[in-house]
Protein backbone atom coordinates (compact mmCIF):
# COMPACT_ATOMS: atom_id res chain seq x y z
CA UNK A 1 0.00 0.00 0.00
CA UNK A 2 1.60 3.26 -1.10
CA UNK A 3 0.68 6.93 -1.49
CA UNK A 4 -0.47 9.65 0.87
CA UNK A 5 -3.71 11.43 1.62
CA UNK A 6 -3.84 14.72 3.56
CA UNK A 7 -0.19 14.23 4.49
CA UNK A 8 -0.66 10.82 6.10
CA UNK A 9 0.37 7.48 4.53
CA UNK A 10 -2.49 5.32 3.27
CA UNK A 11 -1.43 2.68 5.78
CA UNK A 12 -2.31 5.07 8.62
CA UNK A 13 -5.70 5.83 7.06
CA UNK A 14 -6.37 2.12 6.70
CA UNK A 15 -5.53 1.58 10.38
CA UNK A 16 -7.87 4.44 11.33
CA UNK A 17 -10.61 2.87 9.20
CA UNK A 18 -10.02 -0.51 10.86
CA UNK A 19 -10.24 1.15 14.28
CA UNK A 20 -13.53 2.87 13.39
CA UNK A 21 -15.25 -0.29 12.11
CA UNK A 22 -14.00 -2.26 15.12
CA UNK A 23 -15.44 0.32 17.51
CA UNK A 24 -18.66 0.36 15.48
CA UNK A 25 -19.01 -3.40 16.01
CA UNK A 26 -18.27 -3.12 19.73
CA UNK A 27 -20.71 -0.29 20.39
CA UNK A 28 -23.21 -1.04 17.62
CA UNK A 29 -24.45 -4.36 18.95
CA UNK A 30 -25.77 -2.67 22.07
CA UNK A 31 -27.27 0.21 20.10
CA UNK A 32 -28.93 -1.84 17.35
CA UNK A 33 -29.46 -5.44 18.42
CA UNK A 34 -30.71 -4.55 21.91
CA UNK A 35 -33.85 -3.23 20.20
CA UNK A 36 -34.71 -6.76 19.10
CA UNK A 37 -36.07 -9.13 21.68
CA UNK A 38 -34.59 -12.03 19.74
CA UNK A 39 -32.43 -12.32 16.64
CA UNK A 40 -34.00 -14.39 13.82
CA UNK A 41 -32.37 -17.88 13.97
CA UNK A 42 -30.93 -17.76 10.45
CA UNK A 43 -29.35 -14.34 11.03
CA UNK A 44 -28.00 -15.60 14.35
CA UNK A 45 -26.53 -18.66 12.61
CA UNK A 46 -24.94 -16.41 9.97
CA UNK A 47 -23.41 -14.09 12.60
CA UNK A 48 -22.08 -17.07 14.55
CA UNK A 49 -20.40 -18.46 11.46
CA UNK A 50 -18.65 -15.24 10.38
CA UNK A 51 -15.33 -15.44 12.29
CA UNK A 52 -14.55 -19.08 11.44
CA UNK A 53 -15.67 -18.53 7.85
CA UNK A 54 -13.41 -15.50 7.37
CA UNK A 55 -10.40 -17.07 9.10
CA UNK A 56 -10.69 -20.33 7.13
CA UNK A 57 -10.25 -18.35 3.89
CA UNK A 58 -6.87 -17.16 5.16
CA UNK A 59 -5.67 -20.70 5.91
CA UNK A 60 -6.94 -22.87 3.05
CA UNK A 61 -5.21 -21.08 0.13
CA UNK A 62 -1.97 -20.90 2.16
CA UNK A 63 -2.16 -24.68 2.59
CA UNK A 64 -2.48 -25.47 -1.13
CA UNK A 65 -0.43 -22.71 -2.78
CA UNK A 66 2.68 -22.29 -0.61
CA UNK A 67 4.58 -25.57 -0.97
CA UNK A 68 5.04 -29.01 0.60
CA UNK A 69 6.66 -27.81 3.85
CA UNK A 70 3.78 -25.38 4.46
CA UNK A 71 1.09 -27.93 3.51
CA UNK A 72 2.56 -30.59 5.82
CA UNK A 73 2.88 -28.08 8.68
CA UNK A 74 -0.75 -27.01 8.42
CA UNK A 75 -1.97 -30.62 8.10
CA UNK A 76 -0.14 -31.65 11.28
CA UNK A 77 -1.28 -28.49 13.09
CA UNK A 78 -4.87 -29.26 12.12
CA UNK A 79 -4.55 -32.79 13.52
CA UNK A 80 -2.96 -31.74 16.84
CA UNK A 81 -5.03 -28.56 17.17
CA UNK A 82 -8.10 -30.58 18.15
CA UNK A 83 -6.28 -31.91 21.23
CA UNK A 84 -3.72 -29.29 22.25
CA UNK A 85 -4.21 -25.70 23.42
CA UNK A 86 -3.72 -22.95 20.86
CA UNK A 87 -0.32 -21.91 22.19
CA UNK A 88 1.11 -25.47 22.10
CA UNK A 89 -0.15 -26.04 18.56
CA UNK A 90 1.29 -22.71 17.49
CA UNK A 91 4.75 -23.47 18.91
CA UNK A 92 4.84 -26.96 17.38
CA UNK A 93 3.74 -25.50 14.04
CA UNK A 94 6.48 -22.89 14.24
CA UNK A 95 9.12 -25.55 14.95
CA UNK A 96 7.77 -27.71 12.11
CA UNK A 97 7.93 -25.03 9.43
CA UNK A 98 11.49 -24.12 10.39
CA UNK A 99 12.59 -27.79 10.48
CA UNK A 100 10.86 -28.79 7.23
CA UNK A 101 12.26 -25.79 5.36
CA UNK A 102 15.73 -26.45 6.75
CA UNK A 103 15.37 -30.06 5.54
CA UNK A 104 14.76 -28.64 2.06
CA UNK A 105 11.15 -29.74 1.71
CA UNK B 1 -9.56 0.76 50.61
CA UNK B 2 -12.67 2.30 49.07
CA UNK B 3 -15.04 -0.08 47.24
CA UNK B 4 -14.13 1.57 43.95
CA UNK B 5 -10.40 0.97 44.44
CA UNK B 6 -10.81 -2.58 45.64
CA UNK B 7 -13.05 -3.36 42.65
CA UNK B 8 -10.44 -1.87 40.34
CA UNK B 9 -7.76 -4.14 41.80
CA UNK B 10 -10.07 -7.16 41.64
CA UNK B 11 -10.29 -6.40 37.92
CA UNK B 12 -6.50 -6.09 37.67
CA UNK B 13 -6.11 -9.50 39.33
CA UNK B 14 -8.65 -11.03 36.90
CA UNK B 15 -6.68 -9.57 33.98
CA UNK B 16 -3.35 -11.24 34.82
CA UNK B 17 -3.92 -14.59 33.04
CA UNK B 18 -5.13 -12.69 29.96
CA UNK B 19 -2.09 -10.42 30.07
CA UNK B 20 0.20 -13.47 30.14
CA UNK B 21 -1.65 -15.32 27.38
CA UNK B 22 -1.81 -12.27 25.11
CA UNK B 23 1.83 -11.20 25.55
CA UNK B 24 3.41 -13.51 22.94
CA UNK B 25 0.78 -12.54 20.39
CA UNK B 26 1.14 -8.84 21.16
CA UNK B 27 4.85 -9.05 20.42
CA UNK B 28 4.29 -11.35 17.44
CA UNK B 29 1.95 -8.73 16.02
CA UNK B 30 4.62 -6.05 16.28
CA UNK B 31 7.25 -8.27 14.66
CA UNK B 32 4.97 -9.41 11.83
CA UNK B 33 3.77 -5.85 11.25
CA UNK B 34 7.31 -4.73 10.58
CA UNK B 35 7.90 -7.85 8.46
CA UNK B 36 4.83 -6.85 6.40
CA UNK B 37 6.13 -3.34 5.75
CA UNK B 38 4.58 -1.28 8.55
CA UNK B 39 6.71 1.06 10.63
CA UNK B 40 7.04 0.45 14.38
CA UNK B 41 4.88 3.57 14.90
CA UNK B 42 2.14 2.21 12.65
CA UNK B 43 2.20 -1.13 14.48
CA UNK B 44 1.82 0.67 17.82
CA UNK B 45 -0.94 2.87 16.36
CA UNK B 46 -2.83 -0.21 15.18
CA UNK B 47 -2.58 -1.97 18.55
CA UNK B 48 -3.65 1.22 20.35
CA UNK B 49 -6.65 2.00 18.13
CA UNK B 50 -7.96 -1.36 16.88
CA UNK B 51 -7.09 -3.48 19.97
CA UNK B 52 -8.35 -6.76 18.50
CA UNK B 53 -5.60 -9.33 17.96
CA UNK B 54 -7.02 -11.62 15.28
CA UNK B 55 -8.27 -8.78 13.11
CA UNK B 56 -4.96 -6.94 13.43
CA UNK B 57 -3.22 -10.04 12.08
CA UNK B 58 -5.73 -10.24 9.23
CA UNK B 59 -5.01 -6.60 8.47
CA UNK B 60 -1.28 -7.35 8.28
CA UNK B 61 -1.77 -10.29 5.95
CA UNK B 62 -3.62 -7.98 3.54
CA UNK B 63 -1.30 -4.96 3.98
CA UNK B 64 1.50 -7.19 2.72
CA UNK B 65 -0.42 -7.96 -0.48
CA UNK B 66 -0.99 -4.34 -1.66
CA UNK B 67 -4.76 -4.56 -1.52
CA UNK B 68 -7.19 -1.63 -1.72
CA UNK B 69 -7.56 -0.02 1.74
CA UNK B 70 -11.34 -0.46 1.86
CA UNK B 71 -10.98 -4.23 1.42
CA UNK B 72 -8.55 -4.33 4.35
CA UNK B 73 -11.01 -2.34 6.46
CA UNK B 74 -13.90 -4.58 5.36
CA UNK B 75 -11.95 -7.72 6.25
CA UNK B 76 -11.11 -6.33 9.70
CA UNK B 77 -14.79 -5.55 10.15
CA UNK B 78 -15.76 -9.08 9.10
CA UNK B 79 -13.40 -10.65 11.64
CA UNK B 80 -14.59 -8.29 14.38
CA UNK B 81 -18.26 -8.64 13.56
CA UNK B 82 -18.69 -11.10 16.43
CA UNK B 83 -18.25 -8.14 18.79
CA UNK B 84 -21.73 -7.01 17.76
CA UNK B 85 -23.03 -10.01 19.71
CA UNK B 86 -20.79 -9.30 22.72
CA UNK B 87 -21.91 -5.70 22.70
CA UNK B 88 -25.58 -6.62 22.58
CA UNK B 89 -25.15 -9.21 25.34
CA UNK B 90 -23.01 -6.99 27.58
CA UNK B 91 -25.52 -4.18 27.21
CA UNK B 92 -27.79 -6.07 29.62
CA UNK B 93 -25.03 -6.33 32.21
CA UNK B 94 -23.80 -2.75 32.51
CA UNK B 95 -26.77 -1.14 34.20
CA UNK B 96 -24.41 0.17 36.93
CA UNK B 97 -22.38 2.16 34.40
CA UNK B 98 -23.05 5.87 33.97
CA UNK B 99 -24.21 6.84 30.45
CA UNK B 100 -20.87 8.51 29.62
CA UNK B 101 -18.96 5.41 30.73
CA UNK B 102 -20.64 3.02 28.30
CA UNK B 103 -19.09 4.38 25.07
CA UNK B 104 -15.66 4.14 26.74
CA UNK B 105 -16.33 0.61 27.98
CA UNK B 106 -17.26 -0.63 24.49
CA UNK B 107 -13.85 0.37 23.13
CA UNK B 108 -12.22 -2.21 25.45
CA UNK B 109 -14.69 -5.02 24.66
CA UNK B 110 -12.25 -7.74 23.56
CA UNK B 111 -13.07 -11.48 23.63
CA UNK B 112 -11.52 -12.06 27.11
CA UNK B 113 -13.01 -8.83 28.44
CA UNK B 114 -16.45 -10.01 27.38
CA UNK B 115 -15.93 -13.50 28.82
CA UNK B 116 -14.66 -12.16 32.16
CA UNK B 117 -17.50 -9.64 32.44
CA UNK B 118 -20.12 -12.31 31.82
CA UNK B 119 -18.40 -14.59 34.34
CA UNK B 120 -18.42 -11.84 37.00
CA UNK B 121 -22.07 -11.08 36.37
CA UNK B 122 -22.87 -14.82 36.62
CA UNK B 123 -21.26 -14.91 40.07
CA UNK B 124 -23.64 -12.10 41.14
CA UNK B 125 -20.72 -9.73 41.75
CA UNK B 126 -21.19 -6.07 40.91
CA UNK B 127 -20.10 -5.32 37.35
CA UNK B 128 -18.91 -1.73 37.78
CA UNK B 129 -16.86 0.57 35.59
CA UNK B 130 -14.04 0.35 38.20
CA UNK B 131 -13.81 -3.44 37.93
CA UNK B 132 -14.23 -3.31 34.15
CA UNK B 133 -11.38 -0.84 33.67
CA UNK B 134 -9.20 -2.69 36.19
CA UNK B 135 -9.59 -5.69 33.92
CA UNK B 136 -9.20 -3.77 30.65
CA UNK B 137 -6.34 -1.33 31.27
CA UNK B 138 -3.48 -3.79 32.04
CA UNK B 139 -4.36 -5.81 28.93
CA UNK B 140 -4.60 -2.65 26.82
CA UNK B 141 -1.46 -0.88 28.03
CA UNK B 142 0.69 -4.00 27.71
CA UNK B 143 -0.80 -4.80 24.30
CA UNK B 144 0.56 -1.45 23.07
CA UNK B 145 3.95 -1.93 24.75
CA UNK B 146 4.22 -5.42 23.25
CA UNK B 147 3.58 -4.09 19.74
CA UNK B 148 6.49 -1.68 20.26
CA UNK B 149 8.83 -4.37 21.62
CA UNK B 150 7.86 -6.81 18.86
CA UNK B 151 8.26 -4.13 16.21
CA UNK B 152 11.75 -3.15 17.39
CA UNK B 153 12.90 -6.77 17.51
CA UNK B 154 11.09 -7.60 14.26
CA UNK B 155 13.11 -4.99 12.41
CA UNK B 156 16.31 -6.77 13.54
CA UNK B 157 15.26 -10.00 11.78
CA UNK B 158 16.95 -10.08 8.37
CA UNK B 159 15.75 -13.44 7.02
CA UNK B 160 12.15 -14.04 8.17
CA UNK B 161 11.70 -17.12 5.92
CA UNK B 162 14.56 -19.05 7.55
CA UNK B 163 12.93 -18.47 10.95
CA UNK B 164 9.49 -19.38 9.62
CA UNK B 165 8.18 -15.90 10.55
CA UNK B 166 6.44 -15.41 7.21
CA UNK B 167 4.30 -18.52 7.76
CA UNK B 168 3.21 -17.86 11.36
CA UNK B 169 -0.01 -16.10 10.39
CA UNK B 170 -1.65 -19.09 8.64
CA UNK B 171 -0.73 -21.29 11.64
CA UNK B 172 -2.17 -18.67 14.01
CA UNK B 173 -5.35 -18.35 11.93
CA UNK B 174 -5.72 -22.14 11.89
CA UNK B 175 -5.58 -22.10 15.69
CA UNK B 176 -8.29 -19.43 15.78
CA UNK B 177 -10.47 -21.43 13.37
CA UNK B 178 -10.16 -24.46 15.66
CA UNK B 179 -11.00 -22.28 18.66
CA UNK B 180 -14.48 -21.73 17.22
CA UNK B 181 -15.17 -25.46 16.79
CA UNK B 182 -17.87 -25.54 19.49
CA UNK B 183 -20.04 -23.29 17.32
CA UNK B 184 -23.07 -24.81 15.58
CA UNK B 185 -22.33 -26.24 12.12
CA UNK B 186 -18.65 -25.35 12.50
CA UNK B 187 -17.31 -28.14 10.26
CA UNK B 188 -19.56 -27.56 7.21
CA UNK B 189 -18.96 -23.81 7.49
CA UNK B 190 -15.18 -24.21 7.60
CA UNK B 191 -15.16 -26.72 4.73
CA UNK B 192 -17.35 -24.44 2.59
CA UNK B 193 -15.18 -21.38 3.33
CA UNK B 194 -11.95 -23.28 2.78
CA UNK B 195 -12.97 -24.84 -0.52
CA UNK B 196 -14.72 -21.65 -1.61
CA UNK B 197 -11.62 -19.56 -0.94
CA UNK B 198 -9.34 -21.99 -2.82
CA UNK B 199 -11.73 -22.03 -5.78
CA UNK B 200 -11.97 -18.22 -5.75
CA UNK B 201 -8.20 -17.91 -5.37
CA UNK B 202 -7.66 -19.83 -8.62
CA UNK B 203 -10.55 -18.32 -10.60
CA UNK B 204 -11.25 -14.73 -9.47
CA UNK B 205 -7.92 -14.25 -7.70
CA UNK B 206 -6.68 -12.61 -4.52
CA UNK B 207 -8.00 -10.71 -2.49
CA UNK B 208 -11.54 -11.75 -3.48
CA UNK B 209 -10.98 -15.26 -2.18
CA UNK B 210 -11.40 -13.85 1.35
CA UNK B 211 -14.85 -12.33 0.89
CA UNK B 212 -16.13 -14.99 -1.54
CA UNK B 213 -14.91 -17.87 0.63
CA UNK B 214 -16.38 -16.31 3.77
CA UNK B 215 -19.66 -15.76 1.93
CA UNK B 216 -19.78 -19.47 1.02
CA UNK B 217 -19.30 -20.44 4.69
CA UNK B 218 -21.92 -17.98 5.95
CA UNK B 219 -24.39 -19.14 3.27
CA UNK B 220 -23.95 -22.74 4.45
CA UNK B 221 -24.57 -21.63 8.04
CA UNK B 222 -27.81 -19.92 7.00
CA UNK B 223 -29.05 -22.85 4.91
CA UNK B 224 -28.33 -25.66 7.37
CA UNK B 225 -30.92 -26.35 10.05
CA UNK B 226 -30.00 -24.38 13.21
CA UNK B 227 -28.34 -26.27 16.08
CA UNK B 228 -28.34 -25.66 19.85
CA UNK B 229 -30.83 -22.78 20.17
CA UNK B 230 -29.23 -21.43 23.36
CA UNK B 231 -26.06 -20.52 21.49
CA UNK B 232 -25.77 -16.85 20.59
CA UNK B 233 -29.16 -15.97 21.98
CA UNK B 234 -29.33 -12.43 23.22
CA UNK B 235 -32.46 -12.25 25.34
CA UNK B 236 -31.95 -13.77 28.81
Amino acid sequence: MTGEFLGLPMTVWTIIGAAIVTYAARAGGHLVLSRFRRIPPRIDAALNAVPAAVLATLVAPAAVTSGPAEAVTLAICLAIGFRLPMMAMFCIGWALIVALRAAGL
Amino acid sequence: MSPTRSEFFQGVRASLPIVAAAAPFGMLFGALAVDNGLTVGEAVLMSATVFAGASQMVGLELFGASIAPWIVVLSVFAVNFRHVLYSAALGRRIGLFKPWQKPIAFFFLTDPQYAASEARADRKLALTMSWYMGMALPVYVLWIVEAYIGGVFGSLITDPAALGIDFLLPIYFLGLVLGFRARPNWLPVVIASGLGSILAFYTVGSPWHVSLGALAGVAVAMLLPPQSPEDGEIAP
